[in-house]
C-alpha cells in the first residue's frame, strides 16, 4: 500500500486552515498571533494555548515517528448511494471537498511507529464535510480495527468530527456507528489497547460510537465534545447553557475523559500509555 | 447523526404548558394528518348512520345498512389509494400518529405477560425506556422498548420517547441479565431521538449509546429489533443491534429527523418534506439499502386504525423469528450478527475496480 505524498497535501491543507498572511487572529484570546510561531507549536496559540485545526496528515506527522506512516485502504472512495441532493448534489459536493482538502474522504488510516512501537492509527479530518462518518469512514475504520486485532497492534483513533454521522448517506451512515463499534468490541475481547483522542469538535454519531469506546480517552484542551449540538439543546430546554458546557474540561469533570492532553505532549502520552499496558 | 430538535421542541412545548386538560382535549379532537381527510369524512358518516340505526327489521334499517356497506367499500377503495401513494413525509406523519400503537400496547396485545423491571441501578428509572420479562407464545423473553406515552401525563413523564443515559443504562443492564439466562431479547424502537439536554450530556449520552452497541454486538443470546414507529438516529440504534431487524410498513429509520436535516441543509425546518424525500428512510428504501431484514405489513390505513390486527402480525413475526434464532448455536449467531452489520455501507473500491478492469 502506497505511502501518499505527505508534503504536498500537508501544505495544501495548512493553507486552508490558517489563513494566508504573516499574522492570524486567535479565536481563543482574540490576539493577533505571528503565524510562523503558531505553526512551530503544532498550530497552538503561543498566547493562550488555543488549539487550532490540524489536518489528518499533519496530525499523523505530529504523532508518528518521521517517515513511518504506511497508509491503508486509500483506494476506498465515497459514492452517492441515495442520489442525495440538497442545495447541491452530494456527488458534486464530494468532488469539491476532495479538491479543497486533498483527501478522498474524511479519514486517513494506516500503521506507523510511535517512539519505535508499531501502532494502528486512524484520524478523522474535520475539514471534509465536517469530518462526518459515511460509508468510507466507517469501512476504513472497521478495517483498521480488524487489522489491529489480527496483528495485535495498539490502536489509536484521533477524532475531529463535528458532523457526526453523515446525513448525505442517510441510514448507511448511521449503521457505520454499529459496524465500527462491533469491530471494537471484538478488538477489546482480543485484549487490544485502544486509545481514543478527542479533538475539536467531536459530536453526534462519532462521539456516540468509536470516539467514546477507548480503553483510554484523551482530549485536547477546550475541544467541543458531545452528543447533541449546543444549539439543539438550547432550542430544546430554552435556557442558557452552563459555562464551559460540552468542553473537554466539562467532560473530565463529569468522568468521561481520562486525561486532557496538550498537543505538544500527545505523542509522549500515547507512548507512555502503551508502555504501561504492555502492548 | 444529529438530534431531532423539531420533535424535541414539540416535547418541551408540551411539557412547558401547564394546562394539561386543554392539551388532552385538543389532541383527542385533532383529526389526524390532512391526507386522511377524505377517509375521516367517510368514517364520520358511517358512525352517524350507525348511531341513527333503528336496530329492527324495517326496510329503512335495511336501506341504512346498505348505505353503510357502500360507504365501507368506498372507504376501502380510498384508503388503499391514499396509503399506497404516501410520500416519505406523509409516512413520517403516520409513524408519529397520536393513536399509533406503542411498546406498551404491544405488550398488552401480543404478549401473555409482562413483568416490568425498573431502574438502571446508577441514577434513575427512565420512563422513556420500558424493560422487563415477558411471555410470548411458549417463549420467555426480555423486552426493551422506547415508550412515548398516550396521555399527556404519560407523555411528559416519558419525554415523548426521548431516552436519557439512564434509559440506555437500564436497557443494557436488563439485556445482560437476559444473556445470563439465555433469554432472547426483543427491542421495540420508537423514538424521535435520544434526549438532547444538559443532564443527558452530563451523564454521558454519547458514551452510553456507544457502549450499548458495543455490548449488543456480542450478547450471547438472540436479539430481535423492530422499528415500530420512529427510528430516530443514535437514540434508535442504541437498542438497534441485533440478529434480525424488522420494520413496520409505515415506520421510518433515519440518520437524522427530517426537520433537523432541513434545518441544517436547507436552513429551514419548513423544508422537512424535501429532506424526507432525500433521506430514503422508509421501510421500502431500508430494505433496498440492505439495512433491515423484513418489512411487517400494517393493516389497511395504518397500525393506528387496528391495534389488534397489527399486534397479531407483529406476534407472528416475533414467534417465527424466535423459532429460527433459537435453533442456531450461539457462536453462529454472533458471527452472523457481526457479518450482518459488517456488510453495511456503499463505497467504491479502487483496487477491485482495477482488478475488474484488468480481467475484462
Ligand atoms: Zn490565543
Amino acid at each position: 500500500m502506497a505511502t501518499a505524498n505527505k508534503d504536498q497535501s500537508t501544505k495544501r491543507v495548512l493553507k486552508r486552515a490558517v489563513p494566508d498572511g504573516l499574522w492570524i487572529k486567535c479565536p481563543g484570546c482574540k490576539a493577533t498571533v505571528y503565524r510562523k510561531e503558531a505553526e512551530n507549536l503544532q498550530n497552538v496559540c503561543p498566547k493562550c494555548q488555543y488549539h487550532f485545526y490540524v489536518s489528518a496528515r499533519q496530525r499523523i506527522a505530529q504523532v508518528l515517528d518521521e517517515g513511518t506512516f504506511e497508509e491503508w485502504d486509500d483506494h476506498l472512495c465515497p459514492t452517492d448511494p441515495l442520489k442525495f441532493a440538497d442545495k447541491k448534489r452530494y456527488a458534486d459536493r464530494l468532488v469539491d471537498e476532495q479538491q479543497r482538502t486533498g483527501l478522498t474522504d474524511a479519514s486517513l488510516t494506516g500503521s506507523g511507529m510511535i517512539r519505535a512501537r508499531r501502532v494502528a492509527i486512524g484520524v478523522t479530518d474535520s475539514a471534509f464535510i465536517m469530518g462526518s462518518m459515511g460509508s468510507v469512514v466507517g469501512e476504513k475504520l472497521t478495517r483498521l480495527v480488524e487489522r489491529a486485532t489480527r496483528h495485535a497492534l495498539p490502536l489509536i483513533i484521533v477524532s475531529g468530527s463535528g458532523g457526526g454521522a453523515r446525513m448525505h448517506e442517510g441510514i448507511l451512515s448511521l449503521m457505520q456507528m454499529a459496524k465500527v463499534s462491533a469491530a471494537l468490541s471484538r478488538y477489546h475481547e482480543a485484549g487490544g489497547l485502544y486509545i481514543s483522542v478527542l479533538t475539536n469538535p467531536t459530536m453526534g454519531g462519532v462521539a456516540a460510537s468509536f470516539a467514546s469506546l477507548g480503553d483510554l480517552v484523551f482530549a485536547e484542551p477546550r475541544a467541543l465534545i458531545g452528543f447533541a449540538g449546543p444549539r439543539t439543546i438550547k432550542a430544546t430546554i430554552k435556557l442558557e447553557l452552563p459555562e464551559g458546557f460540552q468542553t473537554s474540561e466539562f467532560l473530565l469533570e463529569h468522568g468521561y475523559i481520562d486525561r486532557i492532553v496538550e498537543r505538544g505532549r500527545l505523542k509522549n502520552e500515547i507512548a507512555r500509555a502503551i508502555d504501561y499496558c504492555g502492548k | 447523526m444529529r438530534s431531532p430538535y423539531e420533535a424535541a421542541e414539540t416535547c418541551t412545548a408540551f411539557i412547558a404548558n401547564p394546562n394539561a386538560t386543554d392539551l388532552e382535549t385538543m389532541s383527542s379532537t385533532l383529526n389526524g394528518p390532512d391526507f386522511e381527510a377524505g377517509m375521516l369524512e367517510i368514517e364520520a358518516k358511517i358512525r352517524e348512520l350507525q348511531a341513527a340505526g333503528l336496530r329492527d327489521e324495517s326496510s329503512e334499517q335495511q336501506d341504512l345498512e346498505q348505505q353503510i356497506i357502500d360507504l365501507r367499500r368506498e372507504w376501502n377503495r380510498l384508503t388503499e389509494e391514499v396509503y399506497s401513494n404516501l410520500s416519505p413525509w406523509q409516512i413520517v406523519q403516520v409513524a408519529r400518529h397520536k393513536d399509533r400503537p406503542y411498546t406498551k400496547d404491544y405488550l398488552n396485545l401480543a404478549f401473555e405477560e409482562f413483568v416490568e423491571l425498573h431502574g438502571d441501578k446508577h441514577f434513575g428509572d427512565d420512563r422513556a425506556m420500558l424493560t422487563g420479562f415477558a411471555k410470548i407464545d411458549q417463549y420467555k423473553v426480555m423486552v426493551v422498548g422506547h415508550q412515548k406515552g398516550r396521555t399527556y401525563k404519560e407523555r411528559a413523564s416519558c419525554n415523548f420517547g426521548c431516552a436519557h443515559p439512564e434509559g440506555y443504562r437500564k436497557a443494557m443492564s436488563k439485556m445482560r441479565l437476559a444473556e445470563k439466562y439465555q433469554m432472547p431479547i426483543i427491542c421495540f424502537i420508537d423514538t424521535p431521538g435520544a434526549y438532547p439536554g444538559v443532564g443527558a450530556e452530563e451523564r454521558g449520552q454519547a458514551q452510553v449509546i456507544a457502549e450499548s452497541m458495543f455490548q449488543m454486538s456480542q450478547l450471547k443470546t438472540p436479539i430481535i429489533c423492530v422499528v415500530i414507529g420512529e427510528g430516530g438516529s443514535g437514540g434508535a440504534l442504541g437498542i438497534g443491534v441485533g440478529d434480525r431487524i424488522g420494520v413496520l410498513e409505515f415506520a421510518y429509520y433515519s440518520v437524522i429527523s427530517p426537520e433537523g436535516c432541513a434545518g441544517i441543509l436547507w436552513k429551514s425546518h419548513e423544508h422537512a418534506p424535501k429532506a424526507a424525500d432525500a433521506l430514503r428512510f422508509t421501510s421500502k428504501h431500508l430494505l433496498e439499502l440492505g439495512v433491515i431484514d423484513e418489512v411487517i405489513e400494517e393493516p389497511l390505513g395504518g397500525a393506528h386504525r387496528d391495534h389488534h390486527k397489527m399486534a397479531g402480525r407483529l406476534k407472528s413475526y416475533l414467534v417465527k423469528t424466535l423459532e429460527e434464532l433459537k435453533a442456531q448455536p450461539v457462536e453462529q449467531l454472533l458471527s452472523q450478527r457481526y457479518a450482518k452489520f459488517r456488510q453495511m455501507g456503499v463505497y467504491l473500491d479502487g483496487l477491485q475496480q482495477d482488478a475488474a478492469a484488468a480481467t475484462t
